[in-house]
């Protein structure tokens, strides 16, 4: 096939990537979607294959077999609570994919100073999506500890990282060469800036770092097409890219900060001095059982906690049989509960709750004085009150559920252990809260057996 | 005259992307998440011709080691968009569709 052809076919894929994103906007079309995206993607690779540069197949089709075997035993296997850490090692696979397609697009003989920019940018890039992707991954699959690390020079040493990046490519580009010491010292350099970039940022602030891991790996993948001049890389690539800055903005809204200060503060790391005193009021699962009984509307707020509990199922048992007495029942999501963008719904999803239950937090908060019993599991910092009135909180301003202006709101909670930004909740403390301690998925299911008899 | 050109589609593509995400609904962002995810595999283009070409051992041994990594980005992400989208249902008896 001559190159004019495929070009035009990878103009056929592009506008399936594009008509799947934009199906992928509802959940009525979603799976059709992803469908032809993936047509897409399939039809690209395949008339690549065509290219008459490509004389041998041998390893292509080695590692190509090798690469698609992982990726479909990990993506059937995968427990839908383990999504975010799965997402990031993808991200970084992408990353490292498009590090090594930049570094290899040298070899390619002559460059221009335009392509061997563009060359380093697909490897800086990458290298930074996977290094600080591996790095998410083990924050959120908790191998190592998952709070944001600060030390007091650091953002002097990544100032100096960056320098040294800068004038290592700067002298790679006065004599491009592949085995040019500059070269390797920009690939290391890129993969240490991609640590120290994810460090200072963790806890609660996982969902951004997942967005903008994301985000980079399409820059990466736009950034390797530059370098070897192919069209359907920058598309697809900065479309990816648009789409993780979208929902990093989103979950940097959701939390009231900058993008800045969440790259940059290591909020995590910082533990609030300031206690809050107060009375909790323990309920037992009869009690509990009474008033969802009575009760007209129900409202789950699912956190972290629910997957960590692995509870979803149970709650939607409830939820069903609340309904059946009669109740109105939804599910309010609040955009950072969870450890990725719409991790809840996902999880929520999985144990069949119908998607028109699962509701946003701008659609609940003005109807929530009519929620008879707001249950709250295994959330915490987006349910907590001080984020409206204690403007020394550090999560002061961030937009929250209201739970505790419904008329009764039970917390599930292991303990009085404080959550994960390590704040402390006002809520617990409330008038018309009810606090059901123990194992979520044990309270739950001790309330659905009262149900039962 | 050429990087103008590509230059022209990046911005496109980049307002393209931007119009496209903007409308998703929160439900359905982790789905896209991934889904984007497994688009941005599309590297794996750049790195069947690095392992194809035969340019020398070195080439050949990088693009093989991104056509690894892209496939299983690519082929990994797709399916678990896949079943995570095939997890949305709606309520059986709820004909009006009206999300709330």
């Amino acid at each position: 096939m001559n190159i004019e052809l495929i070009n035009i076919w990878y103009v056929v894929a592009a506008a399936l990537f594009i008509f799947g994103l934009k199906q992928l906007g509802s959940p009525a079309t979603a799976v059709r979607g992803n469908m032809l995206s993936s047509l897409g993607m399939l039809i690209a690779v395949v008339v690549t294959l065509f290219n008459a540069q490509i004389i041998s197949f041998q390893w292509i089709a080695i590692a190509a077999l090798g690469g698609a075997i992982v990726g479909a035993v990990v993506a059937q296997k995968i427990e839908m609570t383990s999504m975010p850490e799965m997402v990031a090692l993808f991200n970084g696979s992408g990353g490292i994919a498009s590090l090594l397609v930049g570094w290899a697009a040298l070899y390619s003989g002559q460059t221009t100073t335009f392509t061997d920019i563009t060359i380093l940018l697909s490897v800086v890039i990458g290298g930074i999506t996977f290094s600080g992707s591996i790095l998410a991954w083990g924050k959120l699959s908790e191998v190592m500890n998952s709070a944001a690390i600060v030390f007091g020079a650091q953002r002097f040493v990544n100032a100096l990282i960056l320098v040294a990046l800068l004038v290592c490519a700067v002298m790679f580009c006065q004599d491009p060469s592949v085995d040019s010491p500059y070269l390797y010292a920009v690939i290391g350099l890129s993969l240490v800036f991609g640590v120290m970039a994810v460090l200072p940022i963790g806890g609660a602030d996982m969902p951004v770092v997942i967005s903008l891991l994301n985000s980079y790996s399409g820059l990466a993948a736009c950034a390797a097409g530059f370098a070897i001049n192919n069209n359907i890389l920058i598309v697809a690539g900065s479309m990816v890219g648009a789409a993780g800055i979208i929902l990093t903005n989103i979950m940097c809204k959701a939390m009231n900060r900058s993008l800045g200060n969440v790259l940059f503060s290591g909020f995590g790391a910082v533990k609030q001095a300031s206690k809050v005193e107060g009375e909790v009021k323990p309920i037992n699962t009869e009690d509990a059982f009474l008033i969802l009984e009575a009760a007209q509307s129900v409202s789950f707020v699912p956190g972290y906690g629910m997957a960590v509990a692995q509870a979803q199922h149970v709650v939607r048992e409830l939820g069903e049989m609340l309904e059946a007495n009669g109740a109105e029942v939804t599910y309010a999501i609040h955009p950072v509960a969870g450890r990725m963008p719409g991790h809840m719904n996902v999880l929520l999803a999985e144990a069949n709750v119908p998607y028109d239950q699962l509701v946003e937090m701008e659609d609940i908060n003005p109807r929530i004085d009519n929620v008879d019993v707001a249950v709250v599991i295994g959330a915490n910092d987006v349910v907590n009150p001080a984020a409206r009135n204690d403007e020394n909180s550090p999560i002061y301003g961030m937009p929250i559920i209201n739970v505790d202006q419904a008329r009764t709101v039970f917390v599930l909670k292991r303990s009085m252990a404080s959550g994960f930004s390590g704040v402390d909740n006002p809520l617990f403390f409330g008038e018309n809260t009810r606090m059901l301690f123990g194992d979520a998925k044990d309270s739950i299911s001790s309330v659905v057996a009262e149900f039962k008899t | 005259m050429e990087a103008v050109l590509l230059g022209l589609v990046l911005m496109l593509s980049i307002f393209l992307g931007f119009e496209l995400i903007s409308k998703v609904p929160a439900t359905l962002h982790t789905p896209l998440m991934s889904g984007a995810n497994a688009i941005s595999g599309i590297t794996i283009v750049g790195a069947l011709i690095s392992a194809g070409a035969q340019l020398n051992e070195y080439a050949t041994i990088l693009g093989g080691l991104a056509v690894m990594f892209a496939a299983i980005n690519v082929v990994g992400g797709y399916l678990v968009t896949n079943r995570m989208l095939s997890m949305f249902k709606k309520k059986e008896d709820d004909q009006q569709g009206a999300k709330q």
